[in-house]
C-alpha cells in the first residue's frame, strides 16, 4: 500500500511538471500583457522599463527557468493586476470557493442519495417517476438562470433569503469559514443549491442505475433468504456495493465544482477564485492564471489519489491488485 | 396432511403476466428426508423453490396453491413473518458460489448476522457460534479466515461457507438449488459428503433441486421429475431408477448414466489405420504471476508442463481434468490461441510452433474449435447464415455471397436445423441450438480437426445427449478427428476412443476408453473416476467428507524447472505417468 501511495505520488509529480509547461507555453501565447497594463500613451522608454521589470525580455526557456525556481519556492511572481504574489490572492480566495463546493457537494449527497434509493427501489410508483422526470431538469436547466429565480424568488419576492454575497466568518486555524455561522449558512443556501442542482441529478439517476443493478443479484436474494430486514438490506448490503462506482465518479465530480463554480460565483457575487480567474484571462494576468491552473493541477491530483484511496477501502477486491 | 411431513406443497401454480410458468405442481417433504426436484432448465423447479420463502422475482406471482410449512400456510403470512422463517427454520443455497456472498463484506460478518437476524446476542457470542459453524464444514485456520473477504476464497470453499450461513441457525429445512453443479467434480462429492453429514447430526430436511440423475441416485430418498412447469412423475428413489414410468424420466436417467454403455458401437480404438493428423510433443505453456513491489514476475504458473499425444484420423481423444489441469490451455495452443514456451506441434506432419501469422492461418481452417459458453460464441448481431458465411468469404474459399449462403444452408441441414433458420438472429434459438450452430460453422470450413473445449457443458442433460450424438455422427461422415476436452466423465464415456486424464498441467495418464475407465492406473484418474456419480442406486453412499482438498494451481517460482514427463506402459496402449 505504501508503494502504491509512493508511485501514485510520483504520477502526481509527473502531471504538474507536464502542467507548467503546457500552462507556461499557452500563457506566453494569449497576448501581450503590456499592451493592457501599460497607458496608450506611455513612452517607449516606460514601456520598456514595464517589460524589464517584468522580465518579459528575457528569452521564453529563460523565462521558463525563473518561473520553475519561483514555483518550487512557491512563489511564480506577483500578480501583473493586484501587485502582490499571485498564490497569495489565489490562497486569500480558495475558502470561499472550496466552500461552496463542498455545501454543493454535501447537498448532492444528502438530497441526491436518498432520492435516487427511492427512485430504485419503488421504480414504477408515482412518486418514483415524478422525482426521475425532474431530476431531467436538474440536467437542463442553466445554472445562472436558475440562480437568478432562485434571487428572485427568496431574495426579493419572499425576502428569507440574503440575494448575494458572503456571510459572516469565524477563523479556524487561520482560515475564515462561513460555514459555521447562521449567518454564514444562510449565505451559502442558494449558490450551493445552484451549484448543486446538477450534481443532484446526477446522483439520482446513478444511484438509481446501481441499486437496478444490485438488486438483481444473487448475494442480495441470498440476504433475504437469511431473514435480513429490508432496511438492513438496503443500508448495509446494498449500499455498501453502491458507494463504490458513487464515491468513484462523484469524486471526480468535486474537482470540478471548485474549478468551475464561475457561473453561480458571478451571479451570487460569491467572492471566489471563479470569477479571479476570468477576470485574470481579460486582464492577461499570466502569474495569477499560472498560479490559479496549478493549483488547481495539485487540488485535482490530490483529489484523484483520495478516491482512488476510498475506493480500495471500499472494495477489497481492489486492495489485492495494489 | 401427514403429521411427519415438514413441507407441503399443493396446487401451486406461478404467473409471468398472463404466462402459466408452473402448473399444479404438489409434493411435500418429510422429517429427515431428501427430497430431490428433478428438471432441466425451464422446468419450473428453480421458481417452485423460490416461491416457498418468497423470493421469487417482483414480476412473477403465485397464482394458486398453498404451501404449507408446519402447518402454517407461508403464501398467506405476512412479509415480517416469513422473514423470522427464512434463515431460521427454513434455509436456503443457491447455484453459483461466486456471487451469492456479498463482495465488499467478510466472510464472518455474513454468517454472524444471520444468527443476530434471529436471537439476540453480543457480537462476541455470534463470533464463537460463528467459528464453530466453520470449523464444522471443514474451513481450515477458521478463526483467522473469519476476517477475509469472499473473493480470498476458491468456489468448493465458498459453497461450504454459504453452507454454513444457511445452517448455523439449525433450520428444520434445507432448499439447496443446484449448489454443486457449478463445482469440480472432486469438489462436488466433498460437499455432498458435508451435506449429508450435517442433515443427519441436525435432523434436517433437504429439498435438493438437481438436473444431474447421477446426484439424485446418490442422495435422494425422494424423487420428483418436472417438465415445462408441470409434475411428470414422483416416486422413491429406487423404484424411479429401477422402473421409471414415464418416457421424460427414462430419458433423463439414460442421459444421466456414467457408465453404462458397454455396447456402444462406434468401437474403440477407432476403425481403420492409425493415421496421425495432430501430433503434440513436449508441448509447455507457462503465464506469468506478476507481483511484489515494482511489478516484477515472481513466478510462473505451469499451466502446461511436458504434454504429448498424437491424434489419428477419424478418432476422437478426450482430455479429461479439473480447474486449472491445462486442459482448455492445451486446446487453445493448438488453434495458436496462445504461445507454448516450448515443445511442438505437428499438424499432418508441419511443424507448426513458430507461430507467425501465415502459419497459424493454415492451422486455424484446419483445426477448428467450439467454445463452451453457447451464449457467448455469436456474435449477437450478425444473422446465423452470415456468421456461417464470414470465415467463407473472408478466406476466399467461396466465390461470393450466394454461394457462401448456399454452403450455410448446407451445413445447417448436416447439423440437425431448418436452413430457413439462416436469417434469425442466435437470441433466438436455445443454447443446444445454438451450439449446433457453432458446429455447421466449424464443418463448413472442412476441417481436419476439430476441438471441442467443454462444448457440452453448459447444456442441459438431455440436450448434452444429443449434441454428443451429433458429433459423433459428423466425425463418421467426414472422418473429422477430434479433441474432447471436459470434465465430465459421462460425456467423455459417450463420445471418446481415448482419453488421456491431465492433473496440474500434465497428462497422468492415456489410453484407450474402456482400459482407463475400467482399469485407472493412476491415483488422480482413481480419486476423479470415485468422485463420478453413478445412476446405479445400489452403490449409494458416499466417502466421509475429509480435510478438503483445494485444487491447487501449479505455480512455482521463477527458474524452477519441473522433471520432464515419463511415461509407464500398463497396457496395450495404456499409459501413465510415471512418478519420480
Amino acid at each position: 500500500m505504501f508503494l502504491w501511495l509512493v508511485k501514485r505520488g510520483l504520477q502526481a509529480v509527473g502531471v504538474i511538471v507536464v502542467m507548467t509547461l503546457l500552462v507556461f507555453i499557452g500563457v506566453n501565447v494569449i497576448g501581450d500583457p503590456t499592451a493592457i497594463l501599460v497607458p496608450p500613451e506611455a513612452s517607449a522608454a516606460d514601456r520598456a522599463r514595464l517589460v524589464a521589470s517584468l522580465q518579459l525580455d528575457l528569452p521564453l526557456w529563460h523565462q521558463y527557468l525563473l518561473f520553475l525556481k519561483g514555483f518550487l519556492g512557491g512563489n511564480v511572481g506577483n500578480s501583473f493586476v493586484y501587485n502582490t504574489s499571485a498564490i497569495d490572492v489565489i490562497l486569500q480566495r480558495m475558502p470561499a470557493t472550496i466552500e461552496l463546493a463542498l455545501a454543493a457537494y454535501a447537498m448532492s449527497i444528502v438530497i441526491g442519495i436518498p432520492l435516487g434509493l427511492y427512485c430504485g427501489l419503488r421504480e414504477n410508483t408515482l412518486g418514483a417517476r415524478l422525482v426521475t422526470g425532474i431530476s431531467v431538469l436538474g440536467f437542463s436547466i442553466p445554472t445562472f438562470w436558475i440562480g437568478i429565480v432562485f434571487i428572485i424568488l427568496f431574495a426579493v419576492d419572499l425576502g428569507v433569503l440574503p440575494s448575494g454575497g458572503r456571510g459572516a466568518t469565524v477563523d479556524v486555524l487561520g482560515v475564515p469559514i462561513s460555514l459555521l455561522t447562521v449567518d454564514g449558512l444562510r449565505h451559502v443556501l442558494l449558490p450551493a443549491l445552484t451549484l448543486a442542482l446538477f450534481k443532484i441529478a446526477f446522483m439520482i439517476r446513478l444511484v438509481k442505475a446501481g441499486v437496478k443493478d444490485i438488486l438483481p443479484t444473487q448475494y442480495i436474494t441470498f440476504a433475504r433468504a437469511k431473514g435480513l430486514s429490508p432496511r438492513r438490506i438496503v443500508f448495509v448490503h446494498i449500499l455498501k456495493n453502491l458507494m463504490i462506482p458513487v464515491v468513484t465518479i462523484s469524486g471526480m465530480e468535486l474537482g470540478t465544482l471548485i474549478a468551475f463554480s464561475v457561473v453561480t460565483e458571478t451571479v451570487f457575487g460569491w467572492p471566489g477564485m471563479g470569477k479571479l480567474i476570468v477576470d485574470s484571462i481579460n486582464m492577461l494576468d499570466r502569474p495569477l492564471i499560472v498560479a490559479y491552473l496549478m493549483i488547481m493541477t495539485a487540488l485535482f491530483c490530490v483529489i484523484n489519489i483520495v478516491v482512488d484511496i476510498s475506493y480500495a477501502l471500499l472494495d477489497p477486491r481492489i486492495r489485492v491488485a495494489q | 396432511m401427514s403429521s411427519d411431513a415438514i413441507l407441503e406443497v399443493e396446487n401451486l401454480g406461478i404467473r409471468l403476466r398472463d404466462r402459466q410458468l408452473v402448473k399444479n405442481v404438489s409434493f411435500s417433504v418429510g422429517r429427515n428426508e431428501t427430497l430431490a426436484l428433478v428438471g432441466e432448465s425451464g422446468s419450473g423447479k428453480t421458481l417452485t423453490s423460490l416461491s416457498i420463502m418468497q423470493l421469487l422475482p417482483r414480476a412473477l406471482s403465485v397464482s394458486s396453491g398453498r404451501i404449507l410449512f408446519q402447518g402454517r400456510n407461508l403464501l398467506e403470512l405476512p412479509a415480517r413473518e416469513v422473514r423470522k422463517i427464512s434463515g431460521n427454520r427454513v434455509s436456503m443455497i443457491f447455484q453459483e458460489p461466486m456471487s451469492t456472498l456479498n463482495p465488499v463484506m467478510t466472510v464472518g460478518y455474513q454468517v454472524r448476522e444471520v444468527l443476530k437476524a434471529h436471537s439476540p446476542m453480543t457480537n462476541a457470542e455470534a463470533e464463537a457460534q460463528v467459528v464453530r459453524m466453520f470449523e464444522r464444514v471443514r474451513i481450515p485456520d477458521a478463526r483467522r479466515r473469519l476476517n477475509d473477504y469472499p473473493h480470498t476464497f476458491s468456489g468448493g470453499m465458498r459453497q461450504r461457507i454459504i453452507i454454513a450461513a444457511a445452517i448455523v441457525c439449525k433450520p428444520d429445512l434445507l432448499i439447496a438449488d443446484e449448489p454443486t453443479t457449478a463445482l469440480d467434480i472432486t469438489v462436488q462429492a466433498q460437499v455432498l459428503s458435508l451435506l449429508r453429514e450435517l442433515q443427519d447430526e441436525y435432523g434436517m430436511s433437504v429439498l435438493f433441486i438437481t438436473h444431474d440423475m447421477g446426484v439424485v441416485a446418490t442422495i435422494a430418498d425422494r424423487v420428483v421429475v418436472m417438465r415445462s412447469g408441470e409434475m411428470v412423475e414422483t416416486a422413491p428413489v429406487e423404484r424411479i431408477f429401477r422402473q421409471p414410468e414415464h418416457s421424460y424420466t427414462q430419458e433423463l436417467i439414460r442421459s444421466s448414466s456414467a457408465f453404462e454403455l458397454d455396447d456402444r458401437d462406434a468401437g474403440d480404438p477407432a476403425p481403420g489405420p492409425f493415421e496421425p493428423v495432430l501430433s503434440v510433443q513436449g508441448l509447455t505453456t507457462r503465464f506469468d504471476v506478476k507481483g511484489g513491489a515494482w511489478g516484477g514476475r515472481i513466478g510462473q504458473v505451469h499451466a502446461v508442463e511436458d504434454v504429448s499425444f498424437t491424434i489419428g484420423k477419424g478418432e476422437t481423444l478426450a482430455i479429461v481434468g479439473e480447474s486449472g489441469s491445462g486442459k482448455s490451455t492445451t486446446g487453445r495452443a493448438l488453434l495458436g490461441l496462445n504461445r507454448p514456451n516450448s515443445g511442438s506441434i505437428l499438424y499432418k506432419g508441419r511443424r507448426v510452433s513458430r507461430f507467425d501469422p501465415d502459419e497459424t492461418r493454415h492451422l486455424r481452417t484446419g483445426i477448428q474449435m467450439i467454445f463452451q459458453d453457447p451464449f457467448g460464441s455469436l456474435n449477437p448481431r450478425l444473422r446465423i447464415r452470415d456468421a456461417i458465411a464470414e470465415p467463407l468469404l473472408c478466406r476466399k474459399l467461396c466465390s461470393g455471397k450466394a454461394e457462401a449462403y448456399e454452403r450455410a444452408a448446407f451445413y445447417l441441414e448436416q447439423v440437425g436445423l431448418d436452413p430457413a433458420m439462416g436469417e434469425r438472429y442466435p437470441h433466438e434459438f436455445s443454447g443446444g441450438q445454438r451450439q449446433r450452430i457453432s458446429i455447421a460453422k466449424s464443418l463448413s470450413l472442412q476441417p481436419d480437426v476439430i476441438v471441442a473445449d467443454e462444448a457440452v457443458s453448459a447444456l442441459d442433460v438431455t440436450t448434452k445427449v444429443r449434441v454428443i450424438d451429433l458429433l459423433k455422427q459428423i466425425q463418421e461422415t467426414y472422418n473429422i478427428s477430434m479433441l474432447f476436452i471436459s470434465h465430465d466423465i459421462s460425456a467423455v464415456n459417450r463420445i471418446s476412443h481415448r482419453i488421456a486424464v491431465m492433473y496440474m498441467g500434465r497428462v497422468v495418464e492415456i489410453g484407450p476408453r474402456r482400459a482407463v475407465l475400467r482399469e485407472p492406473a493412476h491415483e488422480y484418474t482413481r480419486r476423479l473416476l470415485s468422485a463420478t456419480l453413478t445412476t446405479d442406486t445400489s452403490k449409494r453412499g458416499l466417502a466421509v467428507d475429509s480435510a478438503p482438498r483445494e485444487l491447487v494451481s501449479p505455480i512455482h517460482p521463477v527458474g524452477y524447472e519441473p522433471a520432464p514427463c515419463r511415461m509407464r506402459e500398463v497396457g496395450a496402449g495404456h499409459f501413465v505417468l510415471a512418478e519420480i
